[in-house]
């Protein structure tokens, strides 16, 4: 009993050691972003914050500084376009790979498997000058729309389609369903756990995302949340304050996602190796 | 019967309609701007150069290899897979250990150990920069003046020939650790527990049933995991553009850095792609190498 009660405590006081190391990072920039611009340097060195002075005054300085809505309705836009036609897309292309006979299909699963492996730094220059020489530079689209179609949530849906009950869908069939009502009307409804984990996972990728926007984007009528924090790099002495405050406020939507769908994170990105 | 062939051509119409967006999408996205990575790689192109364009076969890739600049990312990224990898799997392989457990509140402890994986690396960066600051401003340096009790003398990490770059491995450690946790986890939750049973009914302790119950059983999972880790760190970018900025004199650049910097800040637009053909033979090889270990696995 003696010893069972000291080995649960011991393994607490390894659970809370690790916890603040990861959590101390988070600690800094919360209390940072409450802590007067001059003085965060200081606090966050000495670990010393003054409950007196902490205030809200560095969220109200980052609408001045910069155009925070502006940028939070871009990423907004930029990520909802990319999952949403991401779902349908490589949702569709996943079951007709793995359920339907049609010409072209070893070809498709071919290059698929091939373009799996193709990180996408290797293509952003390329990629740069065919989407620049369509003038797609400053616009939400060019941000968007190389996402949309993506090799790994593809082959996920494939693998996912294959494991699907053929009976469910031949008992459709037999009662005189097409192949495309068949799918949307069955296959899909029993679908909602694989589409929310690749869902979750593309948007938990695409959210950060930094250096695409950063190449084909100068306008801040059209960046995203990631590209907001370079606006306060501008002029030295750096507001430290408003950087941090910056950054709580664009990283509380996901935070809002992740504690409503934390079962799904998890799951999401168990199964999928976060981005490829 | 009669119905066989006409559901058959009827099939191949959905399947080709449901397709073809992705399929278009990939070709234009992926298929052709990899084949003019390589084009250009084997090309003289540079933005705003009065010269034509002309094919320069493998003068880039000499080139490259005969920039110091290069080989020390190549350096480097070798240096952080070999460093990172091991590190950050112990560590979550302990977390994973840690956390699956019947305990009250360990489901806390589990979403504080995962929370750091949906940071931006972007903002990640930004928050490190000033754990790392300079002086005693910096919380890193303040918390080793006051483990030493004084005896700390305060460093520039991120501008440090020798501190910039394990700078931002402790960055990527602690960004990255929670997701291969997760993935453990669910890889320690799939061993049967009569396995550890019988294991202790024979006799064997803590130790004994991990090394020889727990670690053969988690061998996919670990080397699932070395190797995504393996091509994330391969793929550093956000924090040394952030951070360092690839300084000081390279000391903390990357073969992405470089291809980048290459490309779009100088222009050297052919040498950057060859650069990205090189990252992309490198990622290649790890893929490679993961194919085999996995079926190996399965036989």
């Amino acid at each position: 009993m003696m010893a069972r009660l000291l080995r649960a405590l011991g393994v607490y006081a390894l659970l809370t050691a690790a916890s603040l190391i990861m959590i101390g990072p988070l600690a800094v920039m919360l209390l940072g972003s409450l802590t007067p611009d001059e003085h965060v340097l200081a606090s966050v060195g000495r670990l010393d914050f003054c409950p007196g002075e902490l205030s809200l005054q560095n969220y109200a300085d980052v609408f001045h500084r910069v155009p925070f809505w502006v940028y939070l309705r871009n990423s907004f836009l930029i990520n909802a376009v990319i999952v949403l036609a991401g779902s349908v897309v490589n949702g569709f292309a996943g079951y007709a790979l793995a359920r339907l006979r049609w010409r072209g299909r070893k070809l498709l699963l071919g290059l698929v498997m091939a373009l799996l492996i193709i990180p996408f730094e290797v293509i952003a220059v390329p990629l740069f000058f065919q989407l620049s020489f369509l003038g797609w530079r400053n616009t939400l689209l060019v941000q968007a729309a190389p996402f949309v179609a993506h090799p790994l949530a593809i082959y996920l849906f494939y693998t996912f389609f294959l494991g699907f009950p053929r009976e469910l869908e031949e008992a459709a069939r037999v009662d005189g369903a097409g192949v495309l009502r068949t799918f949307f009307q069955i296959v899909l409804p029993n679908s909602k756990p694989a589409f929310a984990s690749v869902a979750i996972v593309t948007f938990l990728f695409c959210w950060g995302m930094y250096l695409w926007p950063l190449l084909m984007t100068t306008a801040e009528n059209v960046r995203p949340l990631p590209l907001g924090i370079a606006g306060f790099h501008t002029l030295p002495p750096l507001a430290w304050g408003d950087i941090l405050a910056f950054g709580v406020m664009m990283i509380a939507p996901v935070l809002l996602v992740f504690v409503l769908l934390q079962r799904w994170f998890v799951r999401g990105v168990a199964t999928t190796g976060l981005g490829g | 019967m009669r119905i066989v062939p006409r559901r058959h051509s009827y099939e191949g119409l959905a399947g080709g309609l449901l397709a073809a967006p992705a399929a278009a999408c990939l070709i234009f996205f992926i298929a052709l701007p990899f084949l003019a990575a390589l084009f250009l790689s084997f090309t003289n192109y540079r933005l705003g150069s009065p010269l034509p364009l002309e094919f320069a076969g493998l003068r880039q890739y000499a080139r490259i290899f005969g920039d110091p600049g290069f080989i020390r990312a190549l350096l480097n990224n070798a240096l952080f897979a070999l460093l990172v990898v091991p590190v950050q799997t112990a560590l979550a392989l302990a977390l994973a250990v840690l956390v699956n457990r019947r305990l009250r509140g360990i489901a806390v402890f589990r979403t504080i150990f995962f929370a750091p994986v949906v940071f931006p690396l972007s903002l990640v960066a930004v928050v490190f920069t000033l754990i790392f600051a300079p002086g005693a401003q910096g919380t890193f340096n303040g918390l080793l003046e006051l483990l030493t009790l004084g005896a700390w003398e305060p460093v520039d990490f991120l501008h440090h020939p020798w501190l910039a770059l394990p700078a931002i491995m402790v960055t990527s450690i602690w960004q990255g650790v929670g997701f291969q946790m997760v993935v453990l986890l669910a890889g320690l939750q799939d061993i049967p527990r009569q396995l550890y049973d019988a294991a202790i009914v024979d006799g064997a302790g803590p130790w004994q049933c991990f090394r020889h119950v727990t670690l053969p059983l988690l061998r996919g999972p670990l080397i699932f995991v070395m190797i995504v880790t393996t091509i994330l760190s391969f793929r550093v970018f956000d924090q040394v553009r952030i951070m360092t900025g690839g300084g000081p004199h390279h000391a903390s650049t990357t073969v992405l850095f470089e291809s980048v910097q290459a490309a779009f800040d100088r222009g050297w637009v052919a040498r950057g792609a060859a650069m990205a053909v090189i990252f992309f033979v490198m990622v290649l090889a790890v893929t490679l190498i993961q194919r085999r270990l996995a079926r190996q696995e399965r036989t």
